[in-house]
């Protein structure tokens, strides 16, 4: 099993020429970042970092990639932990998602993270899969990639040309497509540090526990007293990218969380969102379930949960 | 039942003890031996090219790359393998007029369903032969593709098989001539169309086989991940012209079967061949994906069905068309066509109506091919005639179980003909209905309901009754001409030191087939259970016999043990009697003793018998031959079929927003006759259910209009998780049949057979507010947001 985008690509392509052996490659452990980048630009284009695997693995078992060398990242201490730096967090980008769960930093200064964990796939797909892949992959199925926009979080790159850092506004362009250069790594993720005048809510609309969401949400509300100063707040499986719908954030800023105003912001979702054409979920109908999760979570950051 | 089996508190009693399974701990401690682990020395590894088109000719194929490729043995064709196997058809004689075009391991020059195998590749690892399949070029030419119901039956449209006049498999009409009468006569009329999604097996094992063929010895060994091993020993050695008495199968642990491993597929028969051309033993393990396009699928239907009422409710008549549609070959050697069979006959089955009118049409269409999958027929069948049954109360204004109860074939008027034909010898429908109100609570969960309703929250009660098919004589597949046993066999020995080792037919998928043949012989013998060793599985050790498969392990394989468990202990009682100079009549055993019948006063253990009659048989009574291994066959006589029954019941709750549903509580009670291990015949029932409940809900192999499966992988294609199953609670009746000893019927299928429909039956309840109806499994939130016009 893969990620949604990957189970997706092979399900329609099942009966082309696949397998259930990877390809034969070679393995490189990288001690540090320049090692781990060294090696990637001595192989050419022919290289993939792993990280957890959670997705890379089935993805080679498949076939559906075949680079001739696999690039081992996760001994590089430098991408590891979580610390407070200055009012952000910085999380390593080899976190892995049961860290998130029960890293307390993570806990109290980054509750969006935690709230979206135990909704990442099962247990043991949590003990390996990292913050970093899950980011790196950027599939729009997935929660973190969503949550780092909700969060308004940076990114951290270290690439040949040397370290930058990207805003998650500007880092998912297309469907697989992110700012992340081939042979560039992702290091770490900033995130502002949760404050006391902040409401958060997370949820997602799934048929099984565990699988990918049918569709989710996250957000993060900044108050003073029952009014909304700023908020943010990012969908997942609706489209080719992680989704930020900012008409809707426009009708709630400035505003009181009552029915009439929650009524307004799902009626703005329409025009920031245009699900995609689906076997299983037309668009309208994935609309009409962002809707109904968005007045949900909505009304739950009213209750100031 | 006159005299009752068992008296739990007598030493060895068994029957209807709850012992653990002997071989649990073995597989829970990682020592199950599987065919997918299994490695032989010189072993080589199969791995298949497959069509990537629904339809389409093969104008070439070029293997010479694959071929040159380093490790690669054997790269072979469809003309290679139909040098030395010969085709086999899908045909069965008492399904009149039934076709199928004949089939061999590889396609010649046409395929006929998206990942129908095409090109075999033999190597020293799968990696290897893998990569060699990267190399294999084949040109196709697509032919029209058909796909779905409508356009199959279309006239002059396109065919799956070319040359022949239309998409038809089979026909068949049941028509006891009275149901226009009794449907122009009727006060209330209820008719509804349903349709069944296609879903699959899903085993934690997939398919596995490795097969070695010995040259030097004209030898044939097949370890296979099968139910049916004698099924199997017959089809290799009569398709690849192989005297039976060289053909071996072993099939030892299993990783789940559900009826899908009893199939001819056509990698396993390649596999056969490839091992016969290249004399190494050669392995094919289906990866998951490779499962979902080529095992068998089930339960593809379409049904038109309506019911007559009286004013008061009585049901009158049913009308029935179902259409199924099967592949693109009718499945060997048990065809594609027993589902549908069994739905048309099973329709109706609880109840006491006499009117009946049912059409099967069974079409080839190009996709993989459906056949036998846990409980055939039966959850279309009940999912059909108690919704039905569900919308005439309704009507009527009667409460589901009122209706239920008004209409069911009383538990005093047996033995009952069905009006479709089946023989009923003794069923408890009134019996199952009463304890199920109970252990539902029904009056509270009703008003609940009505609470909580007025709160917005949309709860769903349903319930469903049902007869299960178990016990099947010859009627089954052999007066079909299927070369596939109805009897068993076991060969009970007493070992020298006073054991009890048992051989026998019928095969363990993890259901406890060999406990309870242990508790069984245990029971009888008079040992306890720890002192019997039961094997299975291999057709040069075991007899030959039906094996597993419509729930036959207990009903027939447990009569067979329990009946050569007796005649050996007649045997051992009578050189006891010659020892001890008695009567054998006055002699019993009793936890490994010989006793004095009447006074249980301990006389010899067998282990001295067992002594005396192999090392010192100098010391019996001259013209004395000791007979301490005793084999026996039993095949069901009387009832053709041993019917059960019981009713489910659902309690669910519909989000009305998202159109999610979550399961609350799910209710069982079940007549299977006599239980021989209550943990096991509630593990069957959970198990069943568990598996109903996914196609109620999840399960569904969805195709594009090209014919391509579109979620044949685990992420896509939904199985019943545990975060979603709810707590299952269950209650037994107890009809023992009287045509054995033993008084057991089946249980593996009664689970699966009405958790769909009372699914079915709670989800509409919950949306009776709404004025939106479901009639479509599985239910899907897409299905509940458009009923209730929610997009
Ligand atoms: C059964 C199953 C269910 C799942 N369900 C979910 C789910 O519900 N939600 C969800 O979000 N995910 C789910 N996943 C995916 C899982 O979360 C993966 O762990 C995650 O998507 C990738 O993380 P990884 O560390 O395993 O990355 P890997 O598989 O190691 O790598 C994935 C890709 O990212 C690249 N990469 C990894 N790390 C870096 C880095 N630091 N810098 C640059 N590139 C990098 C790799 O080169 C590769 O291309 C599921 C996976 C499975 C197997």
């Amino acid at each position: 099993m893969v990620t949604n985008l990957a189970s997706r690509l092979m399900s329609r392509g099942i009966s082309r020429k696949r397998a259930v052996k990877a390809r034969a490659f070679s393995y490189f452990r990288a001690a540090t970042i320049d090692q781990a980048l060294d090696a990637h630009a001595r192989a050419g284009d022919d290289a993939r970092f792993i990280a957890g695997g959670q997705s890379l693995v089935p993805a080679l078992s498949l076939r559906l990639q075949a680079p001739r060398l696999l690039i081992d990242i996760t001994h590089i201490d430098e991408m590891r932990g979580v610390r407070r730096e200055g009012d952000t967090l910085r999380i390593g980008a080899l976190t892995r998602h049961c860290e998130m769960l029960s890293e307390p930093l993570i806990a109290e200064f980054a509750p969006l993270l935690h709230a979206a964990a135990p909704f990442v796939a099962h247990p043991a797909i949590r003990n390996r899969g990292t913050f970093g892949g899950s980011v790196a992959l950027a599939d729009p199925a997935s929660e973190f990639p969503a949550m780092t926009l909700a969060l308004g979080a940076e990114i951290e790159i270290a690439g040949p040309a040397g370290h930058r850092r990207v805003k998650a506004d500007d880092f998912f362009i297309d469907l697989c497509e992110t700012a992340l250069q081939p042979g560039e790594l992702i290091t770490a993720i900033y995130v502002p540090l949760f404050k006391a005048d902040q409401r958060f809510a997370f949820d997602e609309l799934a048929r099984r526990r565990g699988d990918y969401a049918l569709v989710g949400c996250g957000m993060i509300a900044t108050c003073t007293g029952e009014r909304i100063d700023d908020i943010r707040i990012s969908f997942f499986s609706v489209g080719n990218t992680p989704t930020r719908v900012k008409g809707v954030e426009a009708t709630l800023i400035g505003a009181r969380l009552d029915a009439e105003r929650i009524a307004a912001a799902q009626g703005a979702l329409e025009s920031d969102l245009a699900p995609p054409e689906s076997d299983e979920v037309p668009p309208a109908m994935r609309l009409h379930l962002a809707r109904v999760l968005l007045g949900r979570l909505l009304g739950h950051l009213g209750e100031g949960a | 039942m006159s005299a009752p089996l068992t008296s739990l508190d007598r030493p060895n009693s068994y029957i209807g003890r709850s012992v653990p399974r002997p071989n649990a701990k073995r597989l829970l401690a990682g020592r199950g031996r599987y065919v997918s682990d299994l490695r032989l020395p010189r072993m080589l590894h199969a791995a298949f090219l497959r069509s990537p088109h629904a339809h389409a000719k093969i104008v070439s194929i070029n293997i010479d790359e694959a071929r040159a490729l380093e490790g690669v043995h054997l790269v072979a064709t469809g003309a290679d393998l139909a040098k030395i196997c010969t085709p086999w058809t899908g045909t069965l004689d008492h399904f009149k007029g039934m076709t199928s075009a004949p089939q061999l391991p590889l396609p010649l020059d046409r395929v006929v369903w998206a990942g129908q195998a095409v090109v075999a590749v033999v190597a020293e690892s799968r990696a290897i032969a893998e990569d060699a399949l990267e190399l294999i070029e084949v040109d196709y030419e697509d032919l029209p593709v058909v796909v779905d119901i409508d356009s199959a039956r279309e006239a002059g449209g396109p065919l799956v098989n070319p040359g022949t006049a239309n998409n038809t498999c089979f026909r068949s009409q049941l028509d006891n001539g009275t149901v226009d009468d009794a449907f122009a006569h009727a006060a209330h009329v209820v008719e509804e169309e349903f349709t069944f999604g296609r879903h699959t097996a899903v085993t934690l094992e997939p398919r596995a086989i490795v097969a070695e063929y010995d040259p030097s010895a004209g030898m044939l060994t097949v370890h296979h991940g099968t139910q049916t091993p004698y099924q199997f020993q017959d089809l290799y050695s009569r398709h690849y012209g192989i005297p039976e008495a060289r053909v071996r199968v072993i099939a030892t642990d299993i990783g789940g079967s559900f009826g899908m491993k009893l199939h001819v597929y056509h990698e396993d028969m390649a596999v056969v061949g490839l091992s016969i051309l290249l004399g190494r033993p050669v392995k094919y393990l289906a990866d998951r994906m490779e499962s979902f396009v080529s095992d068998i699928h089930a339960r593809d239907h379409r049904v038109r069905a309506r019911m007559a009422l009286d004013a008061k409710g009585e049901i009158l008549a049913m009308d029935v068309v179902d259409l199924t549609a099967i592949g693109a070959f009718s499945t060997y050697p048990r065809t594609s066509v027993v589902e549908g069979n069994q739905v048309i006959r099973l329709i109706g089955a609880p109840y006491r109506f006499r009117n009946y009118r049912a059409t099967l049409e069974v079409i080839f269409q190009n996709k993989v091919q459906t056949s036998q999958y846990r409980a055939v027929g039966h959850p279309i069948a009940c999912a059909v005639t108690e919704r039905l049954v569900d919308m005439a109360a309704s009507k009527v204004g009667l409460d589901p179980f009122v209706i239920r109860a008004q209409n069911v074939i009383a538990d005093d008027a047996y033995p009952q003909t069905s009006p479709t034909g089946y023989r009923f010898e003794a069923l408890s429908h009134q019996a199952c209905l009463k304890r199920l109100h109970e252990i539902m609570d029904y009056g509270s969960l009703r008003a609940e309901q009505a609470d909580l309703r007025k709160r917005g929250v949309y709860r769903g009660i349903g319930i469903a009754a049902f007869v299960e098919i178990t016990n099947p004589s010859p009627a089954f597949y052999g007066v079909g001409g299927a070369r596939i046993s109805s009897q068993d066999g076991a060969i009970v020995s007493l070992t020298p030191s006073g054991e009890v080792r048992c051989l026998i037919s019928v095969t363990e998928q993890g259901q406890g087939t060999e406990a309870i043949i242990s508790q069984i012989v245990a029971d009888q013998l008079g040992l306890a259970q720890e002192r019997v060793k039961v094997i299975t599985g291999d057709t040069e050790v075991t007899p030959h016999g039906g094996a597993t498969w419509a729930c036959r392990g207990a009903g027939i394989g447990g009569e067979t043990a329990l009946q050569a468990t007796r005649a050996l202990k007649r045997n051992i009682l009578e050189i006891a009697a010659l020892i001890l100079q008695e009567q054998p009549s006055a002699l019993d055993i009793v936890d490994g003793e010989v006793v004095d019948a009447a006074t249980r006063k301990q006389r010899l253990p067998i282990f001295e018998i067992a002594r005396i009659a192999y090392f010192r048989s100098d010391t019996l009574p001259p013209g004395t031959q000791a007979q301490l291994t005793v084999s026996h066959h039993f095949a069901p006589q009387g009832y053709p079929f041993a019917f059960t029954n019981g009713i489910q019941g659902c309690s669910l709750e519909v989000d009305v927003e998202t159109g999610l549903i979550k399961l609350l509580k799910h209710f069982i009670v079940e007549d299977c006759g006599r239980v021989i291990n209550p943990m096991l015949v509630d593990e069957q029932l959970r198990g069943g259910i568990v598996q109903g409940l996914g196609a109620a809900l999840f399960e569904e192999c969805r195709y594009s209009e090209t014919g391509q499966l579109m979620n044949g992988s685990l992420a896509d294609y939904l199985v019943p998780m545990p975060m979603e199953m709810p707590d299952i609670v269950i209650a037994h009746v107890e009809t023992p049949t009287a045509d054995t000893e033993l008084g057991a019927k089946g249980v593996g299928e009664a689970g699966t057979a009405a958790a769909s429909a009372s699914v079915l039956n709670a989800v509409n309840d919950a949306l009776a507010p709404f004025d939106a109806t479901i009639s479509s499994i599985p239910i899907t939130p897409a299905k509940v947001l458009k009923a209730l016009k929610r997009f």
